[in-house]
């Protein structure tokens, strides 16, 4: 049985744990894969510049994508996670809901075969974030939302919390089949730990104050700009654009088709009593008359039932990929801010070294021949701290380059896998609204044509000429 | 032809015929009481014209003009297929027609018209009485009242109604001639009688109250009817944006595009169907309309023997006070009120060469009385036996279209379904292609 590559990524705020060759030594067992190169060894694990996002995923570029090719070829599901069971506390501060995660699975890194744990939508929020954050370029399939503004549903709504069962149960479900989320630490401890053990886990993540210190980041390295950004990731951000306006136009259509269904429903549910009342006043025809409103009630439960089928089924479908279509926008977004990051770094580099090479030192020999220093000396000195500053520059550009060109093709596997899924998902959605429709015409043939069948066994019964 | 010895040829269907020849012609081809018009002769309303003119106030009107053909039965049997007569006639001239035949035969279940104005309309149709799908039902609906006429057993043998499919020129002042207007009741004497009878003839009161029901429901089910049909519209209208989005996205995907593309066309063409559908509806609308408009007649057939009821009454009533004073004047008693007596009594008595006059008079008013309770009595069971023959003829054939209405609606229903079946099959097809 082959198996994911252990994510590295260390969660916890200890960042600065090297990687023990002897577990890449266990892995490289496992693996028939010649071609896997599972670490690189140059590379630290400790980021300087205090971000809080750990690129030490220390997988080459390489390895990555045939990380994914092994997870492709795994057609043996080796965890199964579940989420039902809902159920309300109540607190002195707050009422909530949490819902029961049942895990399943066979994997050697979980310490049992069966986990049950209770969870908030907090935890699952923390979840991905935590993902996110560890991979800022991958794409983590949506949460359903905080709250749903539209119909102002209240929280506690039955149906409101079926769907967000129904969603968060795929959401765990999409991590756990993708080849590397499931493999994160987090996600392990999400799935086992007790809630207390959760909550201290939580606290041990990089504070507030750094992640604002990275959305600074963000926000500055927004506004300055990616200056070449390869055309591929161009063409995915018009895709994401175009993508998002089509999958948005879905979304409001079917719900118009609800909407325009319903009121259908409220017309048809007065057909059958209407029938019903006319067969009242009727000898001969009240037999026909009440087999008519039969068939109309009848279909009018069809109609019901097929509308909320694609309320229950379609439209959480549509929601997951409009709330799909922001995410890869935000993965782009963070890529650029990757590259803008080291396009910041190789100028500042650039313009250290053009200082190096420049003779404009007049100014400051000037400056400290008059603080009693000799030129020579002074020129030493600052050659000296400027090829130290240069050296640990060109570190930093090397890690920043790494850390991009690994973003890069995290992004282009993941582009290619999610498009695989998306497609997948919907071509499913479809198929089965398509069936359903299908088998909602075929009940209500069914309804007509017994109908015409009692009709003739009657018109047979009195003798008069088979009319169809 | 029906042969009643007459030795002069029947010409049918030639306008140019001196009186007398017209005479035989009506004569000859008179139907006998029994047979009905349609065995004879082939009756079609094939066309719809606009026309425009000046009305009866001089000003310009624009007004469609429908064609009524007719074809002798035989002459299409034999081969040859002869021109049939036409003529042109408005829907003016059918409600002149009606109007007449509902005076004239008051205990008969008139057909009725098809409407005048569009009503029960959902928004896609139009209630303009020049829209071309208007015109079209309504040709369809006044064909249909010319063969219903024509196949009933005494509709069909009327003259006027003969006049009305062979003579376009004077056919209106022929109607007139009949001064069917005269004999028309007014509303206010209808209405009275209805509020004042007192023992009407217990079906016709129970038809009544049956053709105010049957009026109600079916009132009820068209609304119903018609904005579900709306509602319906609007869910297939929608789907056809479907097919516009998916052709769209098709555009930037590279595998899924072509199962997008082909499925969004089965949502256009799954969109298309509905205008097909509704059409049907509209069709068997039309028949329930006929109904609500033939629940109308049935009141008016029951409303006509209240009156005739209560006019026996009247006379009943009369005969009976004419017979009293009467009484009272040959035995002194006075037993009803009258001025004569109080005057009588306050100013004397009458001589009685007065009373001897009086008598008299009575006698022959008792006599008058008498005789026209007779007639009213033979005139009200007159009607009551052939209004019954003709509403128990209504009833079967009520109970007949309408069972036929309701098949032909689960047709259309089963239709409808056979089609989603068929889209939405081709459509999931194209979506294991995306």
């Amino acid at each position: 049985m082959s198996r994911s590559v252990v994510d590295n990524t260390v969660s916890s705020g200890n960042s600065s744990v090297a990687i023990p060759t002897d577990i890449s030594g266990q892995i490289l067992d496992l693996d028939e894969d010649d071609d896997l190169e599972v670490f690189s060894k140059d590379t630290s694990t400790t980021l300087t510049d205090g971000s809080s996002f750990n690129a030490s995923m220390q997988t080459s570029p390489a390895s990555m994508i045939n990380q994914y090719k092994l997870e492709e070829d795994a057609d043996t599901k080796d965890i199964f996670v579940t989420v039902d069971n809902p159920e309300s506390h109540v607190t002195a501060i707050e009422t909530y809901i949490t819902y029961r995660v049942e895990t399943k699975t066979t994997r050697s890194e979980f310490d049992s075969c069966e986990f049950e744990v209770r969870r908030r939508y907090q935890d699952f929020l923390w979840l991905k974030g935590r993902l996110e954050e560890a991979h800022p370029t991958l794409i983590v399939h949506p949460l359903p939302e905080k709250f749903v503004m539209k119909g102002m549903v209240e929280r506690f709504n039955e149906d409101f919390i079926e769907t967000r069962r129904r969603a968060l149960h795929k959401f765990l479900n999409k991590i756990a089949e993708h080849p590397i989320f499931s493999s994160s630490e987090d996600f392990k401890i999400f799935l086992t730990a007790g809630t207390g053990e959760l909550t201290s886990h939580k606290k041990q993540g990089p504070g507030f104050l750094s992640r604002m210190g990275e959305t600074v980041k963000a926000v500055a390295a927004a506004v300055r700009g990616v200056r070449n950004r390869p055309q591929e990731f161009t063409d995915m951000q018009e895709y994401a654009e175009a993508f998002s306006q089509k999958i948005s136009s879905l979304d409001k259509i079917t719900q118009r088709i609800i909407r325009e269904q319903k009121e259908y429903l409220e017309e048809l549910k007065e057909c059958g009593p209407t029938y019903t009342l006319w067969s009242q006043s009727e000898e001969e025809l009240a037999e026909p008359l009440k087999n008519v409103a039969g068939c109309e009630d009848r279909c009018y439960k069809e109609t019901e039932e097929q509308v909320k089928h694609l309320n229950d089924h379609l439209i959480p479908v549509l929601h997951e990929y409009v709330l799909c279509a922001d995410t890869l926008k935000a993965v782009l977004r963070r890529r650029d801010n990757i590259q803008v990051v080291f396009e910041g770094k190789a100028e500042a580099l650039a313009t250290k070294a053009a200082d190096r090479d420049a003779d404009s030192k007049v100014l400051s020999l000037a400056w400290d021949s008059l603080v009693g220093r000799s030129p020579e000396e002074v020129k030493q000195q600052k050659q000296q701290k400027l090829k130290g500053e240069i050296k640990e520059m060109r570190d930093e550009l090397d890690k920043a380059e790494n850390r991009l060109e690994w973003a890069n093709n995290a992004l282009k596997s993941d582009w290619i896998r999610w498009q695989k899924v998306m497609r997948s998902d919907l071509r499913s959605a479809f198929i089965d609204t398509a069936e359903r429709n299908v088998s909602y015409y075929e009940k209500c043939l069914a309804v007509w044509e017994s109908f015409m069948q009692s009709q003739r066994t009657d018109a047979e019964g009195n003798g008069k000429v088979d009319s169809s | 032809m029906a042969d009643s010895g007459s030795e002069d040829i029947a010409v049918i269907g030639n306008t140019d015929l001196t009186p007398s020849e017209s005479e035989n012609n009506l004569k000859n081809t008179m139907v006998e009481k029994g047979t009905n018009l349609l065995k004879m002769m082939e009756i079609s309303v094939a066309e719809a014209e606009k026309r425009t003119g000046k009305n009866a106030v001089n000003m310009q009107e624009t007004y469609t003009v429908y064609l009524i053909e007719t074809r002798p039965v035989d002459a299409a049997s034999e081969g040859t297929n002869p021109v049939p007569d036409s003529l042109w006639r408005r829907y003016s001239e059918f409600e002149l027609l009606r109007n007449y035949l509902l005076v004239t035969y008051p205990f008969l279940v008139v057909p009725p018209l098809p409407e005048k104005r569009a009503e029960f309309v959902w928004h896609k149709l139009s209630a303009d009485n020049m829209d071309p799908d208007f015109v079209e039902r309504r040709r369809v609906g006044l064909e249909n009242f010319l063969l219903r006429v024509a196949s009933h057993p005494d509709l069909s043998s009327d003259n006027i109604f003969y006049s009305f499919l062979t003579e376009e020129n004077g056919w209106k002042e022929t109607v007139f001639e009949t001064g069917f207007q005269a004999k028309a009741d007014s509303r206010l004497k209808a209405l009275n009688a209805t509020f004042r009878v007192k023992n009407p003839d217990k079906r016709f009161a129970e038809m009544k109250h049956y053709g105010d029901e049957l009026q109600s429901v079916i009132s009820q089910l068209l609304r119903v009817r018609a904005r579900a049909a709306d509602r319906l519209y609007g869910v297939y209208k929608v789907h056809g944006n479907y097919g516009r989005v998916f052709s769209e996205w098709s555009a930037i995907e590279k595998e899924m595009g072509d199962g997008l593309q082909s499925a969004g066309h089965h949502m256009d063409a799954y969109a298309a169907s509905v205008d097909d559908i509704l059409e049907e509806e509209e069709h068997y609308a039309d028949q329930l309309k006929e109904y609500l408009f033939y629940a109308d007649a049935l009141r008016a057939v029951c409303r006509k023997h209240e009156l005739t009821q209560y006019e026996l009454e009247m006379a009943t009533m009369d005969l009976t006070s004419k017979k009293q004073q009467r009484e009272e004047l040959a035995t002194g008693m006075i037993r009803t009120f009258s001025l004569k007596g109080m005057t009588s009594k306050l100013f004397g008595q009458e001589t009685p060469e007065q009373r001897e006059a009086k008598l008299k008079m009575l006698e022959t008013q008792i006599e008058e009385g008498k005789e026209m309770v007779k007639e009213r009595n033979a005139e009200c069971e007159e009607f009551v036996k052939s209004a019954w023959v003709d509403i128990e003829r209504f009833k079967e054939q009520k109970d007949h279209d309408l069972r036929e209405a309701l098949i032909s609606y689960a047709i259309m229903q089963i239709s409808m379904c056979k089609k989603g079946i068929q889209v939405w099959n081709n459509a999931k097809e194209c979506f294991s292609k995306m």
